[in-house]
């Protein structure tokens, strides 16, 4: 009986193919220029990496007076995330490219006092669908129509300038 | 044509052929012609038959749709709007069965409420009652899986919330969920497999349940609104001096029956297909969209009592596995009915007052129920489906304390009927 | 009877939740009026359709020719007068605009109107097409009091004018939204314009369902004739069952 089950419950799993196209994917940071981002798809899902300069991560303190959750206790992200760079290395910032409103894809506005979003920009990132802000750490502001911070996913370093996105020490590859 | 007869029929002709070999005559008789039912139905065991009728209803539908529906998350919302306005009379057979699917769960719940209030779960029906929960699960999963299909984005976005409802049971949840969606986020594959689940592997298992069912009742005898057992008291003949020919008695009232059914079921097609929003929800207009969630997502209204339940119940100790072995347990009780109920007598009629309050409050906590879950979650309502969630247990779990302390009226011999 | 007034009290139950139920989930917008067996109003909605929306907006769903027969409107004159993106009769409506210069400009696709009546709701669009005020603070100019920082622009601002937004500037509900004031008029007036609005949404509407005016007609004939077949069952029945004792 188990034997003749085994066959047909087992072809439930994830086959060959959705397991390559849902495998954690390995990106080159190393390459990646400060203050630029990098945008791959991660299981549906664009997933963004930004090269934090020190003058952006800078920024982050002075967006705190805006955010609805700076401490992300709302959102969705691994522990290791769950502070104010929401990121293992503070340089390198993982989170899911998606408005946590509903679901347009939010813009790079790095440039603090950014004309096009406001005089008293900290610098983040903008969605041109409906007007919410997020700030470099993916934090959401006060007052817009998201409701929480963008998503960060489980993510690792395989080394200094390779990061897997979407295994870690709890979810190995 | 032979004529010496084989079987135990005693026709002749083509007829009687066949019923030499194949004892339709006698099938007939048993089920149908001779089948005595209490004289005494009345109109809530009209839902029955109507439960057969709107089977019959989605199966046909159903074989007609899937002559042009098709299940790949590229093609299938415009698939559905190709039937809708493309296929000749596409939108029809579509409308009936979408609303097929809710007509489905309003006759089988006023069936079961039935059931509840005349105690046809009751020895010797409890192998009848557990074949009727079967069917009902089966009618759950066959909506659930039925709903992803249109691949709006609430169908998307439900079965999302649904299938994460496995994942949140400790160890197993996350494997158990990519098992069940076959990938890591509701995609093509899953579609695919709900589709084959939906078409024809539910399906036969539902009709198979069907006829064990109506099989199981023809044994036993159908009880009724006294809760008498007719076949208690024969008469000269043979037959229960309370019983009465299910056809052509019980057909005809049943065709009475499909008549006003088929007004309010049409009334419905023609007229308000999408029910307000309850039986099309206004989202699944939109294709389903993993990157844009619906601002607000209920699961389709036959559904919601159990959804009250799942978010009535806070998470604890780290894990939010407690709403969904609440909601689990809600259903399952059901199943437990049969041994739950200690009352000397069946039917609602010879019971006394705490057990009919019981049921009054298990029949609103059932509605508040649904409402809450079809709501936005609010304090208010996260209260009310908390205490209403309480109520429904209680209604299960002290059974077997209220209905043996509670007071009873004698049962007739005789059931009670007022000639027409 | 115990059980009758359960009955009755369980249907009261009902009647009374599912109006409420279903009420709540459309939204709190004032009913834009329209009337979708209207066919004058349809061909008018059809033109501003094709004229001012179908420029980003496709409608895949739906055929040239469907709509000419529903909407009596002569082939030479489809071809004419509403068909922009295609000369094909049997073609579906599509937009001129590709995907990627629409990613480009608004962030995102614009919608398909195929269904948006449907999904969205007829109040909803009739409201949010009289909800855009001046808002320099937006790269469109404008912004929207039903859609929020809305992604499109104002393209109806040359019929409708300019409107200006005022918020209350006191009490509890500070900073919401109080009344319009049109601070530049356009080239229909404000009735016109709400008129112009109704065909519009009143198009949508029939594009949503193109078979609902006919779905509706045929449904009286099925009641007539399932009232004749129940009150011939209700006959039979008692028939039937007046000499059972």
């Amino acid at each position: 009986m188990v034997f003749v089950a085994t066959p047909f419950l087992a072809s439930w799993k994830p086959s060959a193919r959705a397991k390559a196209m849902g495998a954690p994917i390995e990106i080159d940071v190393s390459k990646l220029e400060p203050g630029s981002m990098l945008k791959v798809e991660w299981r549906g899902k664009p997933v963004w990496v930004v090269r934090r300069t020190p003058a952006m991560l800078k920024q982050l303190e002075a967006a705190v007076p805006f955010l609805a959750d700076p401490a992300s206790d709302g959102s969705v992200q691994p522990a290791y995330a769950k502070n104010e760079a929401r990121a293992i290395k503070p340089e390198y910032l993982v989170v899911l490219g998606v408005c946590t409103h509903l679901g347009c894809s939010p813009l790079p506005k790095f440039e603090a006092a950014d004309v096009t979003v406001s005089a008293d920009w900290p610098g983040g990132f903008y969605c041109p669908c409906h007007g919410s802000k997020f700030d470099l750490s993916g934090r959401v502001f006060k007052g817009v129509p998201a409701p929480s911070n963008l998503a960060v996913p489980p993510y690792s370093f395989v080394s200094d300038g390779r990061i897997l996105v979407g295994a870690d020490s709890t979810q190995p590859a | 044509m032979g004529t010496e007869s084989y079987g135990t029929s005693q026709a002749k002709g083509l007829w009687g052929w066949i019923n030499a070999r194949l004892p339709l005559d006698k099938m007939l008789k048993e089920h149908v012609t001779e089948y005595y039912a209490p004289k005494n139905f009345n109109y809530w065991y009209l839902f029955g038959s109507l439960s057969l009728v709107v089977l019959v209803i989605q199966l046909v539908t159903g074989i007609f749709l899937t002559m042009n529906y098709k299940p790949a998350a590229a093609e299938a919302f415009a698939s559905v709007e190709y039937i809708m306005r493309d296929v000749e009379w596409g939108w029809l057979i579509r409308y009936l069965h979408s609303t097929g699917a809710s007509a489905f769960f309003i006759v089988v719940y006023l069936h079961m409420f039935r059931a509840l209030m005349y105690g046809s779960y009751r020895s010797p029906r409890e192998l009848l009652w557990i074949f009727g929960m079967l069917i009902y699960l089966c009618l759950m999963a066959e909506a659930f899986m039925g709903y992803l299909l249109p691949w709006g984005n609430m169908s998307y976005w439900g079965a999302q919330v649904i299938v994460s409802l496995f994942g949140t049971i400790p160890v197993i949840g996350d494997s158990l969920s990519e098992w069940i969606k076959g990938d890591y986020y509701i995609s093509d594959i899953t579609l695919n497999r709900f589709f084959a689940l939906h078409v024809i592997a539910i399906p036969l298992i539902l009709v198979f349940l069907v006829v064990a069912h109506i099989l199981a009742l023809h044994e036993v005898g159908s009880n009724n609104p006294d809760g008498i057992e007719i076949k208690k008291n024969k008469g000269p003949d043979g037959h229960p001096v309370d019983g009465i020919p299910f056809h052509p008695y019980m057909t005809v009232k049943d065709i009475f029956g499909l008549g006003m059914f088929l007004l309010v079921f049409c009334g419905i097609v023609f007229f308000a297909p999408t029910f307000g929003g309850m039986f099309l929800e206004a989202p699944n207009f939109d294709q389903a969209n993993p990157m844009q969630t619906p601002p607000h997502i209920a699961p389709v209204w036959y559904f919601t009592p159990f959804y009250a339940m799942l978010r009535a119940v806070p998470s604890f100790a780290g894990t939010q596995v407690w709403g969904v072995i609440v909601m689990f347990g809600a259903i399952a009780l059901l199943f437990f009915l049969p041994w739950l109920d200690r009352s000397p007598v069946k039917s609602i009629r010879y019971k006394g007052a705490i057990t009919k309050v019981a049921l009054a409050l298990f029949v609103v906590s059932f509605v508040v129920l649904a409402y809450c879950g079809m709501k936005p979650p609010s304090p208010v309502l996260l209260l009310a489906s908390r205490v209403f969630t309480a109520v429904y247990f209680a209604f299960f779990l002290l059974m077997p304390w209220y209905s043996k302390i509670d007071s009873t009226k004698p049962v007739p011999e005789r059931v009670t009927y007022h000639a027409h | 009877m115990p059980i009758k007034k359960l009955a009755s009290a369980l249907a009261a139950v009902l009647l009374v939740a599912l109006p409420l139920v279903s009420s709540a989930n459309e939204g709190s917008y004032p009913p834009a009026g329209n009337d979708v067996r209207n066919i004058a109003s349809l061909q008018r909605g059809a033109r501003n359709y094709m004229n001012y929306c179908s420029g980003c907006h496709s409608a895949k769903f739906v055929r040239y020719n469907r709509l000419a027969a529903d909407l009596n409107i002569p082939e030479a004159e489809l071809k004419k007068n509403l068909m922009f993106t295609s000369d094909k009769v049997a073609d579906t409506i599509k937009t001129a605009m590709t995907a990627e210069d629409a990613k480009k400009w608004f962030g995102n696709l614009p919608p398909d109107f195929s269904l948006i009546a449907r999904s969205r709701g007829t109040d909803y669009i009739y409201a949010f097409l009289h909800g855009f005020y001046r808002d320099p603070s937006r790269p469109t100019g404008v912004n929207n009091t039903v859609l929020k920082g809305t992604a499109m622009p104002h393209v109806l601002a040359d019929l409708q004018g300019v409107q200006t937004a005022v918020f209350k500037a006191e009490g509890a509900e500070k900073g919401e939204f109080e009344k319009f004031e049109l601070t530049q008029k356009g080239t229909l007036t404000p009735e016109q314009y709400d008129e112009f609005v109704r065909d519009t949404v009143n198009f949508l509407q029939y594009i949503g369902e193109p078979i609902e005016a006919k779905r509706k007609d045929l449904g009286v004939w099925v009641t007539l004739f399932l009232l004749m077949f129940t009150g011939f069952a209700y006959l039979l029945n008692k028939e039937y069952w007046k000499d059972v004792h």
